[in-house]
């Protein structure tokens, strides 16, 4: 198929670039746009979730009698709903999922593995109903020992979650069973050799804590299915596709039989690429043939849906004095939560990718645990390993009184390099990121006492995938770009800019629209920071089919051969020999003959994207300590990356922040605390502390564009990037503040203190 | 279970309704008239993304009993734009890019109409924390502050 221009990004660019008007936005400021849980269907019920209150238990029983005959309850769903799947892995987003553990997941079989695990659901006429209802389901436990942290999950003796569970990738494969699913490895070079030959060698042990994604909107669907079998499900999520695949598989429904749309998505970050409520909504409304709708309160968002995990990794680099790393090594163990999947894998690829080493090697163990399975989350598992190992090389830099940027500089990743796990990068924007720090104001202003400036980089693969596009040419020579990629933050807009790029024509003539599952065929969902490039991809190329088709159309009205016309800024001319014998037809005066001409005029395009190119970030920030409460104060904060070409610089600049102040709460104030009795403490946003307003100063941000030169205009994802440096930046910042470091996420008052009091004791304070 | 009787103002236009005594005025708001433009995120008063005024003070609707709107006036992000024309603060929410999801927005802008209402000159930090009852996860909050210095700062002038 014709792309409709080879190589846009070096001509002059009239839309893409621009801060030009969201598709969708007005919507969204009056209160119009229609999120989750803002559809009401006639008849529709209230769909309730009995969840377990214990961290670890066998069921042996579940009476649903008494509450079957409550006066307003229609439909109750149990494990005996659901058919028992096979051992099947599958990508969910970035990460992998496998669908004999999706479907204990959504409702518990054998067991229940975490609080908040389903154990039943109950769809009633009203949600007091529902309420009571549930309380009148009998679960019958055998309370089992459960196991919160990933040291004692590893232990031998631990409880185990699944006792038929081997650890994977070890050789010989072990004969028990235990709660660490899988080992992982990437090596290259001799880290041994390499040690020997530094100078100097950082080693560090560092902790995090799982934290949440933290989307203000709660999961949220409402499901419908006729006595014929056909299902509607309206749903919030970041892949309507993908959530479609996963309740027909999980149902045992022919894919055509279900149509879901996705409704404007109050944020996901990544949480809301997998399936919780949408099944049991299904099965709900097929048992009780009226629609269900089921919205999670906070507390269930927190105790129940995938929160990023918590971990330990261990980080050892040695350097030469004058700063050249000869060998680096990471080992890594990640919380899964209740099934197998953490992001190790990715954060073992990640670790050291910003740079170009000789001699690497890094080692990761995923881990079950009793708590909600993790999921996806902005860079999955690279903000962990990227954050110990940022801190080693910031210990590193100070040991050899190098600046930090310095040192990053001679180390660092270009085009050419060969990452730890296989290929060579393209064209990539560390050293340009880098560069761009040092010479920020920021880099040199002045601090005051009891202050400190740190600096981070962070890398992102981006990714690519199956993807879809429509444009229908409109009788009035508009056009209707139909996209399959649900927009989490202004993607229509830079859809419609490339578009109108490609077609030459004015940004106001074209209207993007998100297609349901029935409209467009199979198309990834939005993450991997793929949905600007792969749909900017396909919609380009959809371009240059309704360039092709609106040439011989024009050649027709001519009659003269196709090759014999021109496409230009939205009008086919005559060319060659032709030329100026005609006057030229515009899109509308083409469109309003189409139908005389061979019908409607329609672009596709069906494409596996490729050529994503990875994005580099690297971040400034300022931090005061309070030294009598211990609190960190985020004083100045810049954000560095390479977005390859910004669409639409503004939400460019808004990822990078938005990504930038979730690091800022996973640094200092986010984290699930447990009991004891294997119960999350602080499941509200009281509690769970995500920075507001007046935690964070205004962020500062710096667009660099290093083209990817397998993108018509030029784009990488930038998404995720943006959320991989803060720990380290700040953990950094921190350290210089105070002349000594902390090794544990979030850094708290309690933890900034202690460390301030052991600091003192040595005699060591200074100022910065 | 029997319902109360409720007669009260919405926007300017009288409305009445039936609801059960537990029912928060965000319940009623967005199940029984169907105005959904004020959002849950918590219902908690943690998030701010039900934010309504009643008689012009600034709560979490749900944090307010859907009976306790019997005689008074209450504003949603709904009546906000008049006619065609947007708010200054809507306009400038879409002028800075200050939603990326858009879920928060409606809290986010009809707490800042309650901000300028009473401080028509807020500082950044004014701003901040006035705005501090506010939880969004997307933008950071820069581009929202912006918008609403911004917007007070055209609204001084007309
Ligand atoms: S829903 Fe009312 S404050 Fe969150
Ligand atoms: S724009 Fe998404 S929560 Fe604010």
């Amino acid at each position: 198929m014709a792309e409709a221009t080879t190589a846009p990004a070096k001509r002059k660019l009239k839309w893409v670039g621009k801060r030009a008007p969201r598709p969708d936005g007005v919507d969204k400021v009056t209160g119009r746009a229609k999120f989750g849980a803002d559809l009401f269907m006639s008849g529709q019920l209230v769909g309730k979730v009995l969840r377990s209150t214990l961290p670890h238990a066998r069921i042996k029983s579940i009476d649903i009698s008494k509450a079957l005959a409550l006066p307003g309850v229609k439909a109750i769903v149990t494990r005996d709903d659901f058919q028992d799947m096979a051992s099947e892995f599958v990508p969910a987003g970035e990460m992998m999922i496998n669908y004999k553990d999706v479907v204990r997941n959504i409702m518990a079989r054998e067991k229940v593995l975490y609080e908040g695990h389903p154990v039943a659901a109950v769809a009633a006429t009203n949600a007091a109903v529902a309420r009571q209802a549930l309380k009148l389901i009998k679960v019958e436990y055998e309370v089992l020992p459960h196991v919160i942290d990933v040291d004692e999950a590893m232990k031998p003796g631990a409880p185990l979650l699944h006792e038929d569970m081997i650890t994977q990738g070890v050789e010989p494969a072990p004969t028990k069973p235990s709660n660490v699913a899988k080992r992982v490895q990437f090596a290259v070079g001799d880290i041994e050799a390499g040690f020997k030959k530094a100078d100097v060698i950082v080693e560090r042990e560092y902790h995090t804590q799982p934290v949440h994604q933290g989307y203000i909107e709660p999961h949220a669907c409402i499901a419908s299915v006729s006595e014929d079998g056909q299902a509607d499900l309206w749903v919030t999520t970041q892949g309507h596709y993908v959530v479609r695949a996963h309740c027909a598989r999980l149902l045992g429904w022919d894919i055509s039989k279900l149509r879901v749309t996705a409704s404007e998505i109050g944020g996901g970050f990544g949480g809301k690429t997998v399936v919780y409520l949408e099944p049991v909504a299904l099965a709900l409304a097929k048992k009780a043939q009226r629609p269900v709708k089921m919205v999670m309160t906070r507390e269930e968002v927190f105790r129940a849906s995938g929160p990023a995990p918590g971990a330990w990794v261990k980080v050892k680099i040695g350097a030469t004095k004058d700063g050249r790393i000869t060998a680096a090594e990471a080992t890594m163990a990640y919380q899964a939560g209740a099934f197998q999947g953490s992001p190790v894998q990715m954060g073992c690829m990640c670790a050291f990718a910003p740079y170009d080493l000789e001699n690497v090697k890094t080692v990761g163990f995923d881990v079950v645990t009793n708590r909600p399975k993790v999921a996806a989350y902005r860079a999955p598992g690279a903000p962990i390993s990227e954050y110990a190992v940022e801190c080693a090389l910031d210990e590193l830099a100070d040991q050899l009184k190098i600046d930090p940027l310095d040192l990053r500089l001679k180390n660092a990743a270009k085009e050419g390099t060969r990452a730890v796990y296989g290929p060579k990068f393209g064209p990539i924007g560390m050293v340009e990121t880098l560069e761009a720090a040092k010479n920020h104001a920021h880099y040199t202003a002045k601090l005051g006492p009891n202050q400190g400036r740190g600096v981070a980089s962070g890398f992102w693969f981006n990714i690519g995938g199956e993807t879809c596009a429509s444009i229908n040419v409109n009788e009035d020579g508009t056009v209707s770009l139909i996209i399959g990629t649900p927009d989490i933050g202004g993607s229509r807009a830079s859809h419609a800019q490339m578009t109108a790029e490609s077609l030459g024509i004015d940004l106001s003539k074209v209207r993007t629209i998100i297609a349901d599952t029935s409209m467009l065929g199979y198309t990834f969902l939005t993450g991997g920071s793929r949905a600007t490039f792969a749909g900017g991809m396909a919609a380009n190329q959809a371009a240059g089919d309704v360039i092709k088709q609106l040439c011989s159309r024009a050649a027709k009205i001519w009659e003269i051969p196709e090759d014999a016309v021109a496409y230009e800024d939205g009008f086919v001319k005559p060319a060659g020999a032709n030329a100026g014998k005609f006057p030229a037809l515009s899109i509308a005066d083409i469109a309003k003959k189409a139908g005389k001409t061979g019908g409607p005029i329609v672009g596709h395009a069906q494409i596996n994207a490729q050529g994503a190119g990875p994005s580099l970030g690297t971040h400034i920030v300022d931090v005061e300590v309070d030294k009598e409460t211990g609190r960190v104060s985020v004083l100045r904060y810049t954000v560095i990356q390479d977005a390859g070409k910004a669409v639409h610089p503004s939400y460019v600049e808004g990822q990078f922040q938005g990504g930038a102040v979730q690091g800022i709460g996973w640094a200092l104030s986010e984290e699930y605390i447990y009991g004891a009795d294997g119960r999350m403490q602080n499941a509200g946003f009281l509690d769970y502390r995500m920075p507001v307003a007046s935690d964070v100063p205004m962020i500062d941000t710096v667009i660099v564009e290093v083209p990817n030169p397998r993108h018509p205009y030029g784009v990488r994802g930038i998404g995720e990037t943006p959320i991989v440096p803060p720990m380290a930046a700040i953990a950094n910042a921190i350290g210089h503040a105070l002349g000594t470091r902390l090794y544990e996420l979030p850094m708290s008052p309690p933890k900034v203190l202690k460390a301030i009091g052991q600091n003192e004791a040595k005699g060591q304070g200074r100022g910065h | 279970m029997s319902k109360h009787h409720v007669t009260t103002t919405i926007n300017g236009d009288p409305v009445e309704y039936l609801c059960e005594v537990e029912q928060t005025l965000l319940d009623v708001l967005r199940d029984d008239l169907l105005m959904t433009g004020s959002k849950e995120g918590c219902a908690s008063g943690d998030c701010g993304a039900c934010s309504v005024t009643i008689d012009g003070r600034l709560v979490c609707s749900c944090l307010v009993l859907g009976v306790e709107a019997e005689g008074r006036r209450i504003e949603t992000i709904e009546g906000m734009a008049k006619g065609d024309a947007l708010h200054p603060l809507q306009q400038k929410f879409l002028d800075h890019a200050a939603l990326q999801c858009g879920v928060c927005t409606p809290g986010f802008l009809v707490a800042a109409k309650s901000l300028l209402e009473r401080n028509p000159n807020p500082t950044e930090t004014e701003a901040r924390y006035w705005l501090a009852g506010n939880l969004c996860r997307c933008t950071g909050y820069d581009k929202i502050i912006r918008a609403v210095l911004d917007a007070a700062a055209e609204m001084r002038r007309s």
